[in-house]
């Protein structure tokens, strides 16, 4: 069962991270068309839809990935403060509540809503001859369907946390902010932060 | 469980309850009425700590059921429709692109060296390292936006430096917690691009102006820094000769032991062979550089000069296609001009301030005769030709003759060329090592968000592009930064272990990318699927005619602009204290904005008063972000009220600002209304 669940949280990883490297390619599709726009006057129609498509891509894609990593904003504000047991009591209630039956219906009506496109064979309006939109639609089911898939793994979190009193590990990722390479980064040590105690006692006489 | 679990919880009941009691009886209630009772148990959903995208989602998806008499059809497809619009979101998108920035930005390890650089320069003012803080905050967190990375590097560098010197701890928290969230302001902000997504407002109009406010807010907290600690000495003591000390390499020191000669008439000698033991190549390149603030000011007046005067006869296609990039220069070199400008002032002007103006007004006076004189010249020469040649004259002209150069342009060549000789009266050896610290980690991040901003605001790029050549931008700035610190790290006369530095310098770049693809990833996700929940939530609100019924209650209160005005800012300000901007931008927002045109108030205006409004949210506690970021690093005997009650004075020093900027819109609104007349 662990193994299945941490399976699902490498899988949600995996194709998360895979889809991050759109931002660094939307980043050189626009710097690209920019300057040959700009520079060479020679500018792409269809630069925009491509826009578009790596950006709703990319974050649809990544909310999977991002739930793995227990990401998405939360009301801070007295949940900090709840022990493990209640936290993932109220999660696990409101995952049945509200999650859930929202990602089911958003991957039902994304299937539809992709199955038309597919059907019709639907171009973009933006410019005359827009490129295909039926791929970009498929992105909702797939990304709801991730998901919602990591969503079981994060409700059998909430379980295995009422059980033992405490959140179970993740994964390691890339923190935003991660004070150990900050620390690093600048130089400092933590005997540097504590040798400041000293300060502080002389201040304070 | 704590008490406080317990107050929360009673508040929350509270709510239910009382929005219970407030909804009429079954048989009266209308659809309407099932709105706002959705309203409420949103904001007691969210206070459970559940990932605001799906509480929004799950909730609007049910009420929007309801609200379409339980058809479950119309129900999927409002979901998908709404679902799909984020994703075909053509504002949202600059999101992932400036939070990718950001990362980059981060990674480029230069706010070490800019702290640094600015303490130095900022030396003589008092409580100096506070308003290096506060500077170095503003310029590091506007460039990458991410508070909590910004706090917790000013408070591992600064604390520490702060505290030895022996400032107020208080003082010294709530200088770094409100510096670090400057950036969220001061465009290119992503609060920003989310808020003209949600109202409808132009991101562009937004950054231009949010410009100023954002400034301004920045100066008052260095305004307030200076005069604590110029009125009590005690609670940030000047700093000790010993740490002022500016180390002089070989070459200038060679020239003045104590760096005080002049730099550029020392070095002239230098040049001349006047002073034995200065290599010559040395002190080439120390001229050169110390005659970089002249020349761009020399190049920038001479750009703007050929703007201004460039006949204007040239309006096919290709002429504007060229002017436009040409501008883009002119945009970087007047930048650069215009910085020059605080190492200057930091040194202290000598002059009293009186002159330069009444110098430039004399000398405008005479000018103006000849200017004028030289206009009515052109125009007479003008007229005197056919009317049916004057076309294909005025573009021979073009090539050839100039219009008269404005007065307004000599009275700042004028200004330019006092300042410049002011400048160098003061420019010693050691303001010119303080000068190349500034020049190699001040200037790059200063130009890169100035370019980026100058782009967006006078039209140049959208904001998507410019976020997108600002992304390209970091990365440079990333990889040259990480080249430089691993030759430095080598020291001199190590050319055959370069190729070996160099090689790992490439190394750390996958890493680099990698990471901040990952990290911007993340945070897009979190932000544009709560785009998504709050977009289903919101048409769930609409459709059940919640907005219509609040729309009613407010104008039966019959309320002057002016109380809707302070209404509405003050319950943005209280829902600060329990909610982050992101909650409060995508739920409420859509609330107040259709009832601003029965007030006659500017979306605009409001979005810039929101925004300054919402600086404060991230220092209220209990959810400020940024205490807790810095208690992470400060040393154990600095308490988490401490660090609250620091950040008093800075909250209200927002308060002020959004006060101000209520009293005089034009701070605000001065720029956009004059660029987009």
């Amino acid at each position: 069962m662990q193994k299945l669940l941490l399976f699902i949280d490498k899988v949600s990883t995996w194709v998360g991270q895979a889809f991050s490297w759109l931002i660094v390619a939307l980043t050189l599709l626009v710097s690209w068309e920019v300057i040959s726009r700009r520079f060479f006057d020679s500018p792409h129609a269809f630069t925009f839809d491509a826009m578009i498509m790596m950006y709703g891509t990319l974050f649809m894609m990544a909310g999977a990935y991002t739930l793995s990593k227990n990401g998405h904003v939360r009301g801070d504000v007295l949940y900090g403060f709840f022990s493990p047991r209640l936290q993932a009591g109220l999660d696990l209630a409101l995952y049945l509540l509200f999650f859930i039956p929202g990602i089911i219906a958003l991957v039902w009506a994304g299937y539809y809503f992709a199955a038309d496109s597919w059907a019709i064979k639907e171009h973009s309006s933006v410019t005359a001859d827009g490129p295909p939109l039926y791929h970009f639609k498929t992105v909702i089911p797939i990304a709801g369907a991730m998901i919602l898939l990591q969503g079981l793994v994060e409700i059998v979190r909430c379980v295995v946390c009422l059980q033992q009193g405490a959140w179970p590990s993740r994964m390691e990722d890339v923190e935003e902010v991660d004070v150990a390479k900050l620390k690093e980064m600048v130089h400092v040590k933590d005997e540097d932060i504590a040798a400041l105690a000293s300060i502080g006692k002389g201040a304070a006489k | 469980m704590n008490k406080g679990v317990w107050f929360g919880f009673t508040i929350m009941a509270l709510v239910v309850l009382g929005t219970f009691m407030l909804l009429p009886s079954a048989a009266q209630m209308t659809s309407g009425h099932l709105g706002l009772l959705m309203l409420s148990l949103i904001v007691v959903a969210i206070m459970l700590g559940f990932p605001t995208a799906f509480t929004l989602m799950g909730m609007g998806m049910m009420f929007a059921w309801i609200a379409y008499n339980y058809d479950i059809n119309k129900t999927l497809d409002l979901m998908v429709q709404r679902t799909y619009g984020v994703m075909a979101n053509d504002v949202l998108i600059s999101i992932p692109l400036f939070v990718f920035m950001g990362y980059l930005v981060e990674r480029a390890n230069l706010i070490e060296k800019l702290f640094k650089s600015l303490h130095l320069a900022a030396a003589r003012v008092p409580g100096s390292l506070a308003v290096a803080t506060i500077v170095t905050c503003a310029i590091f967190a506007t460039a990458t936006g991410i508070v909590g990375a910004v706090v917790t590097l000013m408070g591992l560098l600064a604390f520490p430096a702060m505290l030895r010197a022996g400032y107020n701890t208080k003082l010294a928290a709530g200088a770094i917690t409100a510096g670090g969230c400057l950036g969220i302001l001061i465009p290119p902000s992503v609060m920003l691009i989310v808020y003209g997504a949600t109202a409808g407002v132009s991101v562009v109009q937004l950054y231009a102006g949010a410009f100023f406010p954002g400034i301004m807010l920045a100066c008052l907290y260095l305004g307030y820094v200076i005069v604590v600690a110029k009125i009590w000495p005690a609670l940030a003591p000047p700093l000790p000769a010993a740490d002022r000390i500016v180390p002089l390499p070989a070459v200038t020191k060679a020239i003045s032991a104590d760096g005080s000669g002049n730099a550029v008439t020392g070095l002239f000698s230098a040049l001349r062979g006047q002073r034995p033991g200065v290599p010559l190549a040395g002190a080439a390149v120390n001229l050169l550089v110390s005659l970089l603030p002249a020349i761009a000011i020399a190049l920038s007046l001479l750009v703007i000069w050929h703007y201004t005067t460039v006949p204007e006869a040239v309006q096919s296609t290709e002429g504007l296609v060229e002017m436009g990039g040409a501008s883009n220069a002119t945009d970087t070199q007047k930048d650069i001009g215009g910085l020059q400008e605080p190492p200057k002032d930091a040194g202290g002007l000598q002059e009293p301030p009186k002159d330069p103006q009444e110098v430039a007004a004399d000398k405008a006076a005479a000018d103006k005769a000849a200017a004028e004189k030289a206009a009515t010249d052109a125009a007479a020469a003008l007229k005197a030709k056919p009317a049916n040649d004057a076309a294909k004259a005025a573009k021979d002209a073009a090539a050839t003759t100039r219009l008269p150069t404005p007065t307004w342009l000599w009275v700042t060549i004028g200004v330019s060329m006092f300042l410049t000789f002011c400048f160098y009266y003061i420019f010693n050896i050691v303001r010119l090592e303080i000068f190349k610290m500034l020049l190699g980690s001040f200037f790059p991040l200063a130009v890169l968000i100035l370019a980026v901003l100058g782009t967006i605001v006078f039209g140049w790029a959208t904001p998507t592009e410019a976020a997108a050549i600002g992304s390209l931008g970091g990365f440079l700035l990333a990889i040259a930064y990480r080249f430089h610190n691993k030759w430095q790290s080598l020291g001199a006369g190590a050319a055959n272990r370069m190729s070996a530095s160099s090689a790992s310098a490439m190394r750390d770049l996958g890493p680099i990318l990698k990471e901040s693809s990952f990290l911007t990833a993340k945070t897009s996700a979190m932000v544009c699927w709560l785009f998504v929940g709050s977009s289903i939530f919101s048409a769930a609100f609409a459709l059940l005619g919640g907005q219509d019924l609040i729309e009613k209650w407010v104008l039966s209160l019959n309320m002057t602009p002016v109380q809707f005005m302070v209404l509405s800012q003050v319950i943005i300000f209280l829902l600060g204290w329990p909610l982050e901007w992101t909650e409060i931008i995508v739920i409420f927002m859509p609330i107040f904005i259709p009832l601003l045109p029965h007030f006659g108030i500017d979306p605009l205006f409001f979005g810039l008063l929101v925004a300054l409004n919402l600086q404060t949210a991230f220092l209220s506690p209990p959810v400020a972000m940024a205490a807790f970021y810095l208690k992470g690093v400060s040393p154990p005997h600095v308490t988490l009220n401490q660090i609250f009650v620091g950040m008093m004075p800075f909250m209200a020093i927002q308060v002020v600002a959004v006060i101000l900027l209520y009293m005089f819109p034009a701070i605000g609104l001065w720029l956009p209304q004059t660029l987009y007349k």
